[in-house]
């Protein structure tokens, strides 16, 4: 493990250079600023039972289905589309030091994309200068969510990447992988066909893996150990295909 | 262990999807030794030295790169190897000295010593002027210079460079035939190329590959020897051709006319001669030609190059293989 800082350095420097970090990060702003101000513009209107970085939070799916992707898309399909990975793999690193240094990289972007939006309420409290609409619980649970989700769909981003050198099959593909997680499991949880008795167990399988259902749990202040387990254990998962992809990939190269 | 050869490799064989790109390779490398790599496109010299590298595992056999087994430890074997492969791949946005730096600390470099072998490997690849530039902006032969001194630059008793010096120009040709002269004797190196005359001048022993197979090793000169088997001599001569047979078989019993070319307007015609003679006929035959009356404008023995050793070797596994075909059509 001793190269995984060098890599996950070098990561960050070549994310801290690239103009389109830059762009992603304002875009990524730009969007959330406008979905903030919609709903101070609801609130303003009429007074609502749930503060606004519940409802704020509520949108958290969106960024995450196209933020990810270009996010992660990148990292090891390009790196064997130039064919770097051959000098990066003769030295004495070991593909898990690789994989997890780009996973590393990729998430701290995500998070430091989502720490940025503190700013909307930190600047809404000064304005406001009233600590009534900043429910502190919402808002540090909405931020804990993001941070443990985080986790797994990154992870779910660099299993993508390393499936192909293709960086455009890889984002589609990444976008696909996380609607399923996060739609899927949502509308199976509201179809109807699963109340059957016999898929009882499918039912019970399909609510624990809900990820909208955990954004509410989160919000709410409730962190459930389940939630997390589920998160971490998706997140190892992804991982480990992800690095046997790659190996995978230079057996058959 | 200062007698153990640098790289033994034994019966490597790798297959790709049924496919042999590697059949049966077997060689070893003294420690300070040039050794260098021909071969027609896809004869298995990238995946020969991606085996090398630990890059690509073997479908069978065994390599060992300085007594360390590559297949067992392959951590063991990267540090002790410097590997340019293919096409030389780089990062686009990065500068020089910042991808020598991160390959430096990848490569367990020190960071105390980083600095002025960074510095080092600037001076001797020429690449003082671009250091602060990005790779993606360079010329090619600046960045096949930046590939060149990424892998010198934990200075690993091994270097493996596939095809160093495609898209150079002769002035930078010359410079990095300098720079890996320069290693001989303190680091082994393998190197692949096209260009024949290059590896014939840089390189002390030479591994012919064709379709997976090695054809033909050893030194230059004895490749020529063995390959060839024969010596050339041209010559301009006037005179009847008839008797010039009876005037060879008294000079050299294998020396033979095996061309001979139109008369110009003074008589003379080129003529070649051969013979399996290694050592050098040129006086005798003079004399005996002068002797038998003709007249000789002049003689020089050829020196088939490389290439035609190369030609020589690889045509001849090719006319081996098609026997193989044709006794297994036959069964």
């Amino acid at each position: 493990m001793k190269h995984f800082f060098t890599l996950l350095s070098h990561e960050i420097r070549m994310l801290l250079v690239s103009p389109s970090t830059y762009i992603a990060a304002m875009l990524f702003l730009l969007f959330m600023g406008f979905i903030f101000t919609g709903i101070l513009e609801d609130y303003s209107k009429a007074a609502r039972e749930v503060s606004p970085a519940n409802v704020f939070f509520q949108f958290f799916w969106f960024p995450v289905l196209f933020m990810v992707p270009l996010l992660t898309m990148k990292c090891l399909a390009e790196e064997r589309r130039l064919g770097t990975i051959e000098t990066l793999l003769t030295t004495p690193v070991t593909t898990t030091e690789v994989v997890l240094g780009k996973y590393g990289a990729a998430y701290l972007l995500y998070v430091a994309l989502w720490a940025a939006t503190g700013g909307f309420f930190y600047i809404l409290y000064k304005f406001v200068g009233d600590a009534h609409f900043i429910d502190f619980g919402p808002l540090a649970g909405g931020y804990l969510f993001v941070a443990v989700s985080g986790l797994f769909f990154i992870a779910v981003g660099v299993l993508a990447s390393s499936l192909t050198r293709n960086q455009a099959v890889a984002g589609v593909l990444a976008f696909v992988l996380l609607v399923l997680i996060i739609g899927g499991t949502n509308y199976l949880a509201t179809s109807t066909w699963l109340d059957r008795e016999v898929m009882s167990p499918l039912k019970d399988a399909v609510t624990y893996a809900q990820v909208i259902s955990h954004r509410d749990d989160f919000t709410r202040g409730v962190v459930d150990t389940r939630q997390l387990l589920f998160y971490v254990s998706g997140t190892i998962l992804a991982l480990i295909f992800s690095i046997l992809g790659v190996e995978a990939k230079l057996l058959h190269s | 262990m200062p007698d153990t050869p640098a790289i033994i490799a034994t019966h490597l064989v790798k297959t790709y999807a049924g496919v042999a790109a590697v059949s049966d390779i077997s060689f070893t490398v003294e420690k300070g030794e040039i050794l260098g790599f021909l071969g027609p496109n896809g004869a298995g010299k990238s995946t020969t030295m991606r085996i090398l590298t630990g890059y690509l595992p073997a479908t069978s056999g065994n390599v060992s790169v300085c007594g360390v087994s590559v297949a067992s430890h392959p951590e063991e074997v990267k540090r002790r190897i410097g590997y340019m492969p293919e096409n030389n791949p780089l990062p686009e946005d990065m500068r020089v000295s910042e991808y020598l730096y991160f390959r430096g600390r990848l490569k367990e470099i020190p960071r105390r010593k980083l600095g002025p072998r960074i510095d080092e490997v600037l001076e001797l690849c020429d690449l003082k002027r671009v250091r602060h530039k990005i790779i993606g902006k360079l010329s090619k032969g600046f960045r096949q210079r930046v590939g060149i001194a990424e892998a010198i630059l934990a200075e690993p008793p091994v270097i493996i460079m596939d095809e160093p010096t495609i898209g150079l120009d002769p002035h930078q040709i010359l410079i990095v035939r300098d720079l890996i002269a320069s290693l001989r004797g303190r680091m082994t190196v393998i190197i692949s190329s096209h260009i024949l005359p290059e590896i014939e001048v840089t390189c002390d022993r030479v591994l012919i590959i064709n379709q997976g197979r090695v054809v033909a090793q050893g030194t230059p000169a004895d490749l020529r020897r063995e390959i060839l088997g024969h010596s050339t001599y041209q010559l301009e001569v006037a005179g009847d051709l008839a008797t010039l047979p009876v005037v060879l078989t008294s000079v050299e019993p294998t020396l033979r006319l095996t061309e001979q070319g139109e008369p110009d307007a003074a008589g003379f015609r080129p003529v070649t001669l051969t013979t399996e003679r290694d050592d050098e006929l040129g006086e005798a035959l003079l004399r005996a030609l002068g002797a038998a009356g003709y007249r000789l404008r002049s003689l020089s023995r050829a020196h088939p190059t490389l290439e035609d050793v190369f030609l020589a070797a690889t045509r001849r596994s090719w006319d081996v293989k098609s026997e193989d075909l044709r006794k297994a059509e036959a069964r």
